[in-house]
Order: structure tokens, then sequence, then C-alpha cells
């Protein structure tokens, strides 16, 4: 487990990462965003992380609170300032770099 | 791609936007469940005519709107709106109105991959079905081209949101700032293809007119012109000017000028109802006092009259007629006369056109003064000036309401008079100049023309009283026309002259009587003689008897001495001699 989070400098191991994922039903983008967002946590998070998945059709209301434009979005609420990921996440390093992961 | 749907023959359903005059232009409004482009550079009043257009609807026409801000907070958008008078919270609060802002900032966001616009498309769609909305704003949908750096996305996305709109059955008004070559930065009217409107904001010699064109109305009569809009307390109102056809009802009802002697001139009663009527003349010929006695006397007849001055503020008027034994104040009182004083360069002239309008409609008068015209020729050239009065005269003949302008003249040349550019639009127009002679400045009126009836060609000397105008005869005598006090001079030598006849006829009189006198006397004389004479005559005749009657008896008396033979013969002969 460390050996695998071993990577991640100036953090603290034990800081947990609160992910919020924002997708739109069964949309081709959603489902790619859910399977890339689950495999970079899993290689580089791993167990370090909570990641909440909404169906923004199930909840509108929260289109409202959250800001929500373009889907998918994933919200990084912790640790540090909060960080919107637009998009599939397909962008490996973009995506590190926006949670704040150095490689 | 629309339109290819759109087969079918039944007229094109149009949702009114209550705002002023654009119904009119739009011929009922905006196409009903399509989306509709407002487009034009900053600081038009794209907002604000979306604004009204979701806030009439919701208050006038019992349409729930959703306006969805891209620019504007949700509190700064009521604030701004409460400066017209419209209660957004209000609204908001009784689920008439969804106000939802749209914040996007490229710095905040990671752009990682492939993405769409369902987001937006969940929250119109939540807040269209919550309030049960018929009537959607997008300002500015366009910022999203700054929030986001993928445009293709977002032109495909936003060809599938307009579609959506479309299918979701809501009217919506789809704003856009003005771009360079195209009406809009980022090409949206190529997406929105019904109805564009375009506003501008223009500003010439200083003054700032904002104008609205129907771009292009899909399956609709729309007027094509540019037409002037004004943004007030009320909101905004668009001005629908010009009415083609000449359709108004000519009156044959007849209004008095309120001075009895310019009536008699008018074929004893004065300006047909509904007519327009120019007076010009030079400076201080007395204008503005022919003006006011019209409209003091229309508001004595217990007419409405509102009187525009672009030259005189209304204390000043007030004050000013009160010299000349009018009373206008009692008149403001009684809600008769309603004085707008405004300098013409406060706006630019169609915007003025839009106030009159306004107040017109508010107040609903019989008569209107405009005073003067030429003021406004600061604001625009003669030919704008002219095709505003156009506009004007149309408008208000229809309504049936008198008007009267005032029009300074530069010189005494007719031709050269700037009025004479309207001249042939007035029903009626008098002229009142200065008949400069000995050393002073008289007023001389006279009819140039009055259509439709008989009227005076002679020119009138105009004075002004302490009660009020008063025209009188001029004097036309051997050398030429006289006013003021030549005219009271000719007239007083007239008296002098007659009085001086009479004592010469009396004089000659006398002098007849006493010749007669004389000659009465000459003849009692002769009379006299000839009696002398005569008397002579006779007394010569008696004698001359007396003494043959003496010495016949004498001889009778020897006869009968001598033998008395002829003593019976003697009475014979005394008788026949008698």
């Amino acid at each position: 487990m460390l050996k695998e989070t071993g990577n991640i400098l100036n953090r603290p191991d034990n800081e947990e990462f609160v992910l919020r994922l924002f997708i739109t039903g069964a949309s081709p983008n959603s489902a790619r965003a859910i399977s890339n967002i689950r495999k970079i946590c899993e290689l580089h998070l791993k167990n370090r992380y909570s990641l909440e998945i909404i169906d923004v059709y199930q909840q509108p209301e929260r289109a409202l609170v959250e800001q929500l434009v373009a889907l998918p979005l994933l919200i990084k609420k912790a640790p540090g300032p909060e960080r919107r990921l637009l998009g599939d996440l397909s962008d490996e390093k973009k995506v590190l770099k926006g949670l704040g992961i150095v490689i | 791609m629309e339109q290819i749907k759109q087969t079918k023959p039944s007229h094109l359903a149009k949702t009114p936007t209550g705002i002023t005059g654009l119904d009119e232009i739009t011929n009922g409004g905006l196409p009903k469940g399509r989306p509709t482009l407002i487009c034009g550079s900053a600081g038009c009043g794209k907002t604000l005519m979306s604004m009204e257009f979701i806030v009439r609807g919701a208050t006038e026409f019992d349409e729930p709107g959703v306006f969805m801000a891209f620019e504007e907070k949700a509190d700064e958008l009521s604030v701004n709106t409460l400066s017209l008078g419209f209660d957004l919270d209000r609204l908001v609060q009784e689920k008439k109105i969804r106000v939802d802002y749209v914040h996007i900032d490229r710095s905040e966001i990671e752009e990682t991959g492939e993405y769409d616009l369902d987001g937006l498309f969940i929250r119109l769609s939540y807040a269209i079905d919550s309030i049960g909305a018929k009537r959607v704003v997008l300002d500015t949908i366009e910022n999203l081209f700054s929030g986001l750096t993928n445009e293709s996305i977002i032109r495909a996305e936003l060809r599938r949101l307009f579609q959506w709109l479309k299918d979701k059955g809501v009217t919506a008004i789809i704003t856009g700032e003005r771009g360079k070559d195209t009406l809009t930065r980022q090409g949206l009217e190529e997406y929105v293809s019904d109805c564009v409107i375009l506003l501008e904001h223009r500003v010439k010699h200083q003054i700032s007119t904002r104008m609205l064109r129907i771009v292009k109305y899909r399956g609709s009569l729309h007027g094509t012109n540019e037409y002037p809009f004004l943004i007030d307390s009320d909101g905004i109102s668009v001005l629908p000017v010009t009415s083609l056809s000449q359709g108004h009802e000519a009156s044959s009802e007849r209004v008095s000028t309120g001075v009895k002697s310019l009536d008699d001139m008018l074929d004893g009663k004065g300006f047909y109802r509904g007519s327009s009527i120019l007076i010009s003349g030079t400076a201080g010929t007395g204008k503005t006092s022919i003006a006011t006695t019209f409209a003091a006397g229309a508001c004595e007849r217990g007419e409405k009259c509102i009187y525009f001055s672009f030259e005189e503020s209304e204390s000043q008027i007030l004050r000013n007629t009160k010299s000349i034994g009018l009373d206008l104040e009692k008149h403001i009182q009684s809600g008769l006369l309603e004085i707008c004083a405004s300098r013409p360069t406060l706006y630019g002239l169609e915007m003025h056109l839009v106030d009159i309008h306004k107040r017109i409609k508010a107040f609903k008068p019989d008569t209107v003064i405009v005073d003067p015209i030429t003021n406004l020729i600061t604001i625009g050239s003669i030919n704008e000036v002219k095709s505003m009065l156009i506009r004007l005269i149309s408008f208000l003949q229809d309504q049936q309401v008198t008007v009267m302008f005032t029009a300074l003249a530069l010189n005494n040349i007719v031709q050269e008079q700037t009025d004479e550019t309207i001249s042939s639009l007035v029903d009626a127009w008098l002229l009142v100049r200065d008949i400069e002679s000995n050393g002073e400045r008289n007023r001389g009126m006279y009819i140039m023309k009055s259509r439709g009836m008989k009227h005076s060609n002679q020119v009138r000397e105009f004075v002004i009283t302490d009660n009020g105008l008063e025209l009188v005869d001029v004097y036309l005598g051997p050398n030429g026309i006289l006013t003021g006090s030549a005219r009271e001079e000719q007239v007083l030598q007239e008296h002098a002259g007659e009085v001086l006849k009479g004592y010469q006829m009396s004089a000659k009189d006398k002098e007849v009587l006493r010749k007669r006198n004389i000659l009465e006397a000459k003849i009692a004389n002769l009379k006299a003689e000839f009696e002398s004479v005569e008397e002579e005559l006779n007394r010569v005749y008696t004698e001359e008897r007396i003494k043959k009657d003496a010495t016949e008896s004498n001889r009778r008396e020897i006869t009968s001495r001598r033998g008395g033979l002829s003593g019976t013969v003697d009475p014979e002969e005394n008788n026949m001699e008698e």
C-alpha cells in the first residue's frame, strides 16, 4: 500500500481524497469517466480516497447548487482547494495534475 | 435544418412580448415555441429587453419564465431590473419567474477529455418544469465559449440545445454580443434562424439613440425599418412609426383659434379639428403667444392639451402668458393642460418622438402644441426633422388630435425658410412677420394657406395687448401699408380733416345764406322802386283824368249854361265815360 502511494511528494500519506463525480445516466462519456477515475484512484490513491458518483438526472437540484454546466465533472473537495475536472478523464496526466498527484 | 419540418400551412403562432411597440412591429410577437436571437453590442439593452419579455410574460400573459443568466448574478439582475419598475424578487417568490445564474470560470476547470453540456440541459429542464415555464431567456449564452475551450463540442451542443428548446415548446430568447462582421461573435445566428432582432446604440452629434431592427423573421410579415426605442422607468418602448397609409378620417368640426378676429379670417370658425397648423415667423413676432392662446382656448372649451416646449420652461411660459392676460395655471391645476418642457439636446430626434408618443398616449389630449420645431434642427438635419414631423403628424391625425407647430424663420424671405420643408405637410399655415417702417416694428399676420376653407387674404396687424391678442385691419393708404403708430396717425389725420371739412362746409353755407339775403334785399329794393314808379304813373293818370273830368264838367256846365238843350243827354254821357 505504501509502496503504491510512495510516489506522492509533499503530502502526508494519510491525507484522504474526497472526490465527487457528476455524471448523466449511462451516457458514453459518463461510463468512460467512471472507469477512468476508478482506474486512476486504484492506481494512485488506493485506500486513500472516497469517491461519490452522482447521477444528475436523479438529483437535478444539485446541478444548481454545484453550478454544473458541462458534464461529466469531477470535483475534488479535499485536500486543499477545490478543483474541477471536466470531461471523461481520459487524459490521465491532466487528471493527476488537476488532483495534485505528482508521479 | 429546422424548417424542413415546418410544412404545415397554418399560421405561425406568436407569443406577445408585452413590450410597447414591439408586438406591432412583429405583427403579434415572437414566434411561439421557437428561439429568437437578440443581438447587439454592449450596453444596447439586450438583457433588459429579454428580461422585460420574461417579466411581462409572467405578469400580463400568465406565462412563467426562466431567466438563465451567464453574465449577471441573480441579485445583480434584480437590482438592475428594479430600476425599471420590475420587482423580480417578488415574482421569483411567487414562482412566476426563475432566475438561474450560470457561472463558468475557465481558471477553475481542467478539461480532461470529452464532455457535453448535459448539466445545462438538466438545469434548464429542471427550472422549466419547476414553474411550468413557457418562456426562456439565455443571456448571454456565448459566455460558454469563454468558459470552455473545446469549441466544436460547444457548437454541437448549442445546436442540440436549440433543437431541444423547440421540442420543449418554449418561446426562447437568446442574446448574443455583436461580432465584427457577423451578427454575433460566435455566429449564433447559424443556429437560431427563425427570428433575429438587432439592437444598436448610436451616437451622432453627441446624442445617443437606441435602434431596433428585425433582421429576419421566418414565416411572418414584419416591419423592416430601424425603429428607435427608449428605455425608461416603464421599461422599453419601441416606436412603431410611419403608418404607411393615409387612412385617417377628416373631421369637418371646427375649433376656435382662441382669437375672435383670427377666427373671422378663417371663415369665421377657426381650424378643422385634427388638422395640423404651422405658425412661422421671425423672432419676437408672437408665435408663442398665438400658440398659448390657442392652448388656453382649447382648455376653456374643456378639452385637453399638451404643450411641448423646446425653448421655455414651464414657469417661464406661465409668467409670460400672464402678461397677455392668460391664466394657464388654473388649466394645469384642473388637469386639462400639461406643459412638457425639455431641451432638444436632451436626446435624439427619435427619442423625442418616442417621448411625445408616450405622453400623448398617456394624456390623450385633443390639442398638441410643439413650440418650436426649428429648435429640433440642432439635433438633426432638416430632412430628419421633416421625416420625424411627418410621422408625428400622421400619428396625431390618426387620433384626431389638432396640432400646432411654431417655427422660427431666420429671415423674411419665405422661400428660404426652413419651415418651408414642412409647409406641404400642414393643413394651415399662418405667417407672422415684422413690418418695419418709420423707426418701429409692427407685427403683420396673414394666412398663407388653409386647406378646405374660405380664408381671408388680408394682411392684418397683429397686436398683443394686456388682454390677449387682437387683429386689426391694416391701413392701406396711398403710401402703402401703414401699421402701428403710422396707422394711428393716419386715422387721427383723417379725423382732423373731417372736422375741418365740416367747418368749411358751414362757412360756405353761411355765405350762400348771406348772398341770398342780399339778393332778397335787392329784390325788395327793386320792387319798392318799381312800386314808386308805378305809383307815380298812376298818380299822373289820375291827375289827368281828374283834369279831364274837371274840363268835361266845365265844358258841360258851360254848354248847359248856354242853352240847356243837352240836359237829357248829360247823364248818358256821364255813364259812358265812367
